[in-house]
Order: structure tokens, then C-alpha cells, then sequence
């Protein structure tokens, strides 16, 4: 069992996955979501091959269509 | 009715300067009048000229600029039976004539004081789409005078766009960077726009920005919004940058919120109204948001930051 912090909330994962998976998981289209991973802002390509280690702490900052 | 609705007590308006004849003219009066004690004079439309006491506006209409419709002085209308005193700063103007550079500075710079307009003259600004946020936003920035300003969209101006977008039926078809230049260009002449028709890309983001002070993400694809924020994190650590999400609809006003991610970097919006079928975007509450960022903008600009 992993746990990570994700928008300041403790997240437990069944297993390892990747920064992408996670944004799926929460039904989130990783396009229009900017993340930051202990404090590192993530580039698009990091999303699939980043791994969420345990007791990383992770901000997802999602978009909305429209303006 | 709460008080915050209740007229302002002593005043005929709480503005300082304010022209009205039980308040007479503020402070730049004031301090100018001290500055030229020695030899009695007003400025009009930027040269000193000796002061008669007791000369109207009327009076100094007819010697300087006879059929001039227009008397600023110290930034804001009077009348022609108005006195002059020592130290105004008088700016006559005919109707239709456009103002000469420095006539727009003083206005602006008597508006918006001093402290305001000598930062907003020297600013950059990148704003990045142009269309229910942009193009209003672009507007209130050239209505308080910034200096310059990247406008970057590759769209034209359509007919579904004139529900909310700062364009008009006689520029439909016109690329928008090319119609909102030209509109711009009757709001304040003295503004430098370059345009940048172009498709952005998350690459091309920091190359065209690398100058800005603040940077505006005013896009309608959420792709493209987290493609900005994350390229000016990465590659712009110098500029302000205000993006945006959830402007869509007619909900609450209070709603829309402008929110500190860190250290000058806002994003305006209520987060979550996305335009789909069933929930538009309207110029109504698009707009408060492009106000939102128009005002977060100004902030940066004056170097305000704090956290809430």
C-alpha cells in the first residue's frame, strides 16, 4: 500500500502507478490538468512515466473549457 | 438597505478630485500651487502660462483655443463659468480631435494618479486568446494605459462570437489580433499592440512571452489553459501571469473568485462552470471574470501580492 498527498488530502494506492494514472483514476483528462510533484511542476510527456512514490505529495490543478 | 449602499456622507462623491462647486479641485492643485507660489501660473495643455486671478474657463477657452468643447482641469471636466486658480492643470479639447500623446498621459496620469499611471505607462502585458475574456480584458488595460501589449489569437471574429467578445458586426471576418488592434487603437492610440496571429503552442509560450510583465491566459480549451500555466511555471519565472477556469453560464456572480496558486500566479473563475451544451458562455459573467483578470493584472503590475 502506497500513500501520497494529493491536494492536501492522504491518498492511499492499491499499487504502484503513474502520475497519469492517477488524474484517469479520478476521472480527470490529463490535458487540461497541471501537476506538481514535491514541488517540481511536471511537463506534459512526465505525466506516464513518473511514478507516485510513497509520501509524495502531489498538486493537481485541473482546467475548465471556456473564455 | 445596508450602509454599503447608503450615499457617502460629506461629499457629493467619495473620488478626492472630484469637480463639484462646494469641493472646488484636490490635490494636484494643491501641490502645485505650492511649487509656484513665486509667479502665479496654470499649465494648459502642458505649458505654463501666468495666472490672472479670477480668469474662467471661458475666458481662457477664447485666448488659447477658441472653440475648444472639452476644458479638463486636473483631470476632470469643468464648466466654463469655472475659476481658474494657481497651479491648474487645464487641457483644452474640440470634439473629434484625437489628444496628442502627451495630452492623453496627463489625462490618464490626473485619473489614475501619479503612483498608478508612471507603472501602468512602462508595462508589458502578453494576454493569450482574445476572445470573452481577452478581448474585454485588453480593452481595460488600454482604458488605464499600459504601455504595451502582446494580443495573441489565430481565430477570426465570427457571428457567434459577438455575444460576449469585444468585437463588432462590421469586423466579422477580420482576424481577431488585427479587429481588437483597430478597437484598441480608438480606446487609446498611445498603446504599442503587436499582434501575434498564431496558433500557440505550450513551446511557442515562453518565446513570444519573454518580455511581459504579467501574462494573461484568456483561452476557451482547457488543454490549452493547463499547457499555459504549466509552460509559465516552468519557463517564465519572472512574469505575473493570470489564468482562468470556470467562467461559463449565468450562476452566482461571488462565485467567481480570483485565487493565489503562489506567489503572483492567480487564476480567476468559479473552478468549475465549463462551457458545454445547456451552459454558454455570456458576456455578463465572462466579463466580471475578464474584470477579475483585468484587475489582478493591474495588481501585479503595482507590485500587490498578498496573500488572502
Amino acid at each position: 500500500m502506497i500513500t501520497i498527498f494529493c491536494n492536501g488530502e492522504s491518498r492511499r494506492l492499491d499499487r504502484v502507478m503513474s502520475v497519469e494514472e492517477l488524474m484517469v483514476s479520478l476521472g480527470l483528462n490529463p490535458e487540461t490538468v497541471v501537476a506538481e510533484l514535491d514541488g517540481r511542476i511536471l511537463s506534459r510527456p512526465e505525466y506516464a512515466v513518473t511514478p507516485l512514490a510513497d509520501g509524495a505529495t502531489l498538486e493537481l490543478i485541473r482546467f475548465v473549457g471556456g473564455g | 438597505m445596508s450602509a454599503f449602499f447608503l450615499p457617502v456622507a460629506g461629499g457629493c462623491c467619495p473620488a478626492k478630485k472630484c469637480y463639484h462647486p462646494a469641493r472646488r479641485w484636490g490635490s494636484i492643485r494643491d501641490l502645485e500651487s505650492r511649487s509656484s507660489k513665486e509667479g502665479l501660473v496654470i499649465f494648459v495643455n502642458d505649458q505654463s502660462l501666468p495666472h490672472e486671478p479670477g480668469m474662467r474657463v471661458a475666458d481662457l477657452v477664447a485666448r488659447m483655443k477658441p472653440g475648444a468643447d472639452v476644458v479638463i482641469i486636473n483631470g476632470f471636466p469643468a464648466p466654463p463659468t469655472a475659476v481658474l486658480a494657481d497651479g491648474d492643470h487645464c487641457w483644452l479639447i474640440r470634439r473629434g480631435e484625437v489628444p496628442s500623446a502627451t495630452e492623453m498621459d496627463h489625462l490618464l496620469h490626473a485619473r489614475h494618479t501619479p503612483g498608478v499611471h508612471a507603472v501602468l505607462r512602462q508595462a508589458t502585458v502578453g494576454i493569450m486568446g482574445l476572445g470573452g475574456l481577452g478581448s474585454p480584458l485588453a480593452v481595460a488595460l488600454a482604458r488605464m494605459g499600459a504601455g504595451r501589449l502582446l494580443l495573441a489569437d489565430y481565430d477570426m471574429v465570427e457571428p457567434s462570437n459577438l455575444n460576449r467578445q469585444h468585437y463588432f458586426i462590421d469586423q466579422i471576418g477580420l482576424p481577431k489580433t488585427v479587429a481588437l488592434a483597430a478597437t484598441l487603437a480608438r480606446v487609446n492610440p498611445y498603446v504599442a499592440v503587436e499582434c501575434i496571429e498564431a496558433r500557440l503552442t505550450e513551446g511557442d509560450i515562453p518565446r513570444y512571452f519573454a518580455q511581459v510583465d504579467v501574462l494573461a491566459e484568456c483561452f476557451d480549451d482547457p488543454a490549452m489553459k493547463a499547457a499555459a500555466l504549466r509552460s509559465a511555471l516552468r519557463d517564465l519565472p519572472g512574469a505575473g501571469y493570470v489564468g482562468s477556469s470556470g467562467v461559463a453560464g449565468y450562476g452566482d456572480n461571488n462565485a467567481i473568485l480570483t485565487q493565489r496558486l503562489r506567489p503572483r500566479v492567480y487564476i480567476v473563475g468559479d473552478g468549475e462552470s465549463e462551457a458545454q451544451p445547456g451552459q454558454g458562455l455570456m458576456a455578463p459573467r465572462v466579463g466580471i471574470a475578464a474584470h477579475h483578470q483585468a484587475n489582478q493584472v493591474v495588481r501585479l503590475l503595482l507590485g500587490v501580492d498578498e496573500e488572502r
